[in-house]
């Protein structure tokens, strides 16, 4: 099964090309930006949307894709990922559980040599950047696209500064750099959750969560304090040693914004008040108990931006174990989570979902469908992964609807989109058509043949 | 279900209410004695009046107190509770730049219990694992409010120092590592370099802050100098040696104590309390002298090496020697019944009921420099006051209601008769979200019921 997939998936890549110019007409076309167009027709050429709109002329070369009962979306951003990162961990944790040693951590690659104190910085590598870095041959890239995720904005995760994430599109190119919209985003920032040894038993520092803190804290007041002997010494170079050059604090430094990980409403007072006190443009990421009204409330006071994790909680697997019963809390989390983005939609709070490593198709479809299910409406789930991460990443000019000139990103399904029995039947990314892999898409439970009549059908 | 649920958790949120009266009741009021069959008024969150005769005020909520008693909350000098992550940053032997400040976890349930046992403000400290640990915060058990708002507003912060067996341990290659990983070697591993690692941390803080003190000074002359680097490790300790922080020392034998005192003496500051200080007992003249405080156990030793060498007369004797002595629990579950440890002192030292007492109120209140608010039963102090059935200083007695700023954080009666619903409510949840994982298909998470 998985190497039938495997074979599949490579089939995908392999497929997608030429021609530069593509019209789905006669389609149902949700623009996000503007009101659902119910019968019309979307031309892309030379990668970016050329027209839109209920009557519009197909150019001749156009390859044409007959849109009759398909509904035409805008790309779909994944707002959090590593997509790109061959060996990176696929999950961006934005927190342990509740108590206890923390579970995952969003350290990923291998393990950075143990810091020996808050001088030698090797958790932090903020001057690399993702668009550096990304591998045009990740077996995910052609994975998450079959699910209608054109784009992502994909970071290095390892270490407490992670370095700066990019925007990128999900074309299977030959050089990474043709996939890079836009460079340099923000800075990741992990913050790990120590045991009751924190770090006394081998790790290096920090090796608790108070650890982390006052690491980031400390490179942040470094950072200012650089910036400033940097531009004293540019003033009157003639006047005072030279300070040395330092390529983690000019990272720092570069970074339009950071993110921050926030799971429970206290972990989200706390990030509010960190990112206020480091005097960053900030975002949250991980939002599972963003469903309680008070936390949502905090976040439209700060004015944050939240982007929360499609990876919902679960029970424990097999039997509960009485000695360690979840509490309430937990379980009320459990069965809550899928709310956070009614009752981010509700307080006001711009958010976006994340695949947090949901790269299957259904799965994510499925947990997109269970926030709906939760009280969010379609049309802001929709919106939750498309205008709305553009516009928090400030890339809302070249990407998330569908409007003239914007990049030609759009995902054409037959069903409404994160429908159970939806079907992701074209993806266009940067005006290059791909068609989504089905074998990846069932896993063994959904619909997986094709239905007649599928447009193109010349697989 | 869900206004159920809504409901269940509004009862563990406290009542509020602007004046209150307990009558009837015998008050133990730690500095003024004992009134049998008394009241306290409270108001705006104070203690107004106290006596055998009050003036109720119009509209009050009067809670009867027949039979019962009444002692100002009890303070635990050293706690561990409502922290995040961890307690110990232990990778490092001066980790002074860590702050409980920043992890405050006010959902953690160890306050509730801690409430539930009579206790009203705790000393959160970092641990133990290493010479200098990280930075404290005195924290009231105002179950339910927000981390910030646990804060015990106006109290000075404090840092963890220790000595001994702990802070050494680590130094040692053949230990254990945790998780698995490798062991390894971190300076200090003996009780010598305990001494060193403080002390060249203090000589570093020292360099530290002449460099501040001499900023500050060009800047106050009008000249526009580069400030120094700011070093959060050593802006702890230059807080120190200001006077603006105080030192709580993990310690237990005499020896490590003397060793302590002069270092303080030797690097210009004051040690606020000696923690655990088992034998303290040999050297309290010393500490006296030192103007330090003790924090110690009342019967609770032999765990280790250094912990063995321990009498229950330690509290007794040190007070007898003109230390301020407290009695504190380190741990989640000692920490609900320090009343009756601070009981133990009558009987071992033949302490009074109000010294003993004061070992869990006003003593621990003196060392954390919040005697102006709280520790006794006084017009003027904050309302933190607790509620027994019986003779608090004993096994016996149990908690009835629990006031912090005049506010009701736990009423025993409430609690017992909600607990039934509570349960129920948990298990429904459960069984619903356990049903609800075991349908196949139902897109909870990834690769359940495929591959």
């Amino acid at each position: 099964m998985k190497l039938a997939t495997a074979l599949l998936l490579f089939a995908a890549c392999v497929f997608a090309a030429e021609p530069s110019t593509v019209a789905v007409r006669n389609a149902r076309i949700v623009t996000v930006s503007g009101p659902v167009i119910a019968k019309g027709t979307v031309v892309v050429r030379n990668g970016l949307i050329e027209a839109v709109g209920e009557n519009v002329t197909i150019p001749e070369d156009a390859f044409i894709v007959e849109g009759e009962g398909l509904t035409v979306y805008p790309g779909l951003i994944d707002s959090l990922s590593t997509v790109g990162f061959a060996n990176a961990a696929a999950s961006t944790a934005a927190a342990g559980g509740r108590g206890g040693r923390g579970a995952q951590t969003a350290v990923a690659t291998a393990a950075a040599p143990r810091s020996m104190g808050p001088e030698d910085r090797p958790q932090t590598t903020s001057w690399e950047s993702a668009a550096d870095e990304i591998s045009a041959s990740d077996s995910r890239i052609p994975a998450v696209r079959s699910a209608g995720v054109t784009t992502a904005a994909t970071f290095p995760t390892r270490g407490i500064f992670g370095g700066q994430g990019s925007i990128i599109d999900l074309i299977s190119g030959e050089k990474p750099g043709e996939m890079v919209v836009v460079p340099t985003i923000g800075q990741y920032i992990s913050v790990g959750r120590g045991g009751f040894g924190g770090g006394g038993g081998g790790g290096g520092y920090p090796g608790s969560l108070m650890g982390y803190i006052a690491y980031v804290r400390q490179v942040y007041l470094d950072a200012d304090h650089y910036k400033m002997a940097m531009a004293a010494w540019d003033k009157d170079p003639r006047s005072m040693e030279r300070p040395m050059y330092d390529r983690a604090l000019e990272g720092v430094l570069a970074s339009k914004r950071i993110l921050l990980p926030a799971n429970r409403e206290v972990e989200i007072d706390r990030m509010l008040r960190f990112a206020a006190e480091l005097k960053q443009p900030a975002i949250l990421y991980g939002g599972h108990e963003a469903y309680k009204p008070e936390a949502a409330e905090l976040l439209k006071k700060s004015n944050m931006s939240m982007l929360v994790s499609l990876r919902w909680p679960e029970l424990p697997r097999g039997e509960i174990d009485p000695d360690n019963e979840p509490t309430m809390r937990a379980l009320e989390t459990i069965h809550k989570a899928p709310a956070a983005g009614a009752a981010l939609q509700k307080a006001g709070v711009k958010f976006a979902f994340y695949t947090d490593g949901i790269d299957q198709p259904r799965e994510l479809q499925r947990a997109v469908k269970r926030a709906i299910d939760a009280g969010l409406s379609r049309e802001d789930a929709i919106r939750a992964m498309t205008l709305t991460p553009a516009e928090i990443y400030g890339v809302a000019d070249r990407m998330g609807s569908i409007e003239k000139g914007k990049i030609g990103n759009l995902v054409v399904t037959r069903g409404d989109l994160f429908d159970d029995r939806a079907q992701v039947l074209w993806v266009i990314v940067d005006g290059r058509q791909y068609k989504p892999e089905t074998g990846g898409q069932g896993n063994g439970r959904g619909p997986a043949t094709e239905q007649p009549g599928n447009p193109g059908g010349n697989r | 279900m869900k206004r159920l649920l809504l409901a269940g958790l509004m009862a563990l949120a406290p009542i509020c209410a602007e004046t209150i009266v307990i009558q009837n009741a015998t008050i133990m009021t730690v500095t003024k004695g004992t009134i049998k069959n008394g009241s306290v008024v409270v108001r705006d969150g104070k203690i107004v009046e106290v006596g055998e005769k009050v003036m109720i005020p119009e509209g009050a909520t009067k809670i009867d107190a027949q039979g019962q008693y009444v002692i100002p909350g009890i303070i635990d000098c050293h706690s561990h509770i409502a922290g995040d992550g961890g307690i110990n940053e232990g990778s490092v032997s001066v980790s002074s730049m860590v702050n409980i400040k920043d992890i405050i976890n006010p959902e953690d349930i160890a306050i509730y219990r801690a409430l539930a046992g009579g206790v009203t403000t705790a000393n959160i400290l970092h641990g133990s694992a290493n010479s200098i640990g990280g930075q404290t915060i005195v924290l009231k058990m105002r179950w339910g409010k927000d981390a910030q708002s646990m804060i015990f507003e106006g109290a000075k912060p404090g840092i963890k120092f220790a000595l001994g067996e702990n802070p050494k341990r680590a130094g040692n290659p053949q230990g254990r590592g945790a998780n698995g990983q490798q062991p390894f070697a971190r300076y200090p591993a003996t009780r010598m370099g305990v001494e060193d690692t403080i002390r060249e941390a203090f000589n570093e803080a020292k360099i530290y802050k002449a460099e501040w003190d001499e900023y500050n000074a060009k800047a106050a002359r009008g000249e526009h100098p580069m400030p120094p680097r700011k070093d959060l490790k050593l802006e702890a300790l230059k807080e120190v040696l200001e006077g603006n922080r105080y030192v709580h020392i993990h310690c237990y034998r005499a020896d490590e104590i003397l060793m302590m005192i002069r270092v303080a003496d030797d690097m210009g500051f004051k040690v606020r309390t000696f923690q655990h200080v088992l034998e303290g007992y040999k050297v309290a003249k010393e500490i006296a002298a030192h103007g330090a405080g003790a924090s110690t156990f009342s019967d609770w030793w032999s765990y280790k090496m250094e912990a063995f060498d321990a009498i229950p007369y330690n509290a007794a004797l040190m007070t007898k020697a003109g230390v301020v002595v407290s009695l504190n629990s380190d741990d989640a579950e000692l920490m609900r019944h320090l009343n009756s440890e601070a009981g133990k002192t009558m009987k071992y030292g033949g302490m009074t009921e109000d010294q003993a007492l004061a070992m869990v109120t006003l003593n621990p209140a003196k060392q954390l420099g919040i005697d102006n608010r709280v520790g006794s039963i006084e017009a003027g102090k904050d309302a933190d006051l607790v509620i027994y059935d019986k003779y608090p200083l004993s096994d016996f007695a149990k908690v009835q209601k629990v006031l912090i700023d005049g506010t009701v954080y736990f009423d025993r009666d409430k609690e017992v008769s909600a607990q039934a619903a509570k349960d129920a409510e948990k298990q429904k949840l459960l069984d619903k979200l356990k049903q609800e994982s075991q349908q196949p298909g139902n897109g909870r998470g990834r690769g359940r019921g495929g591959n």
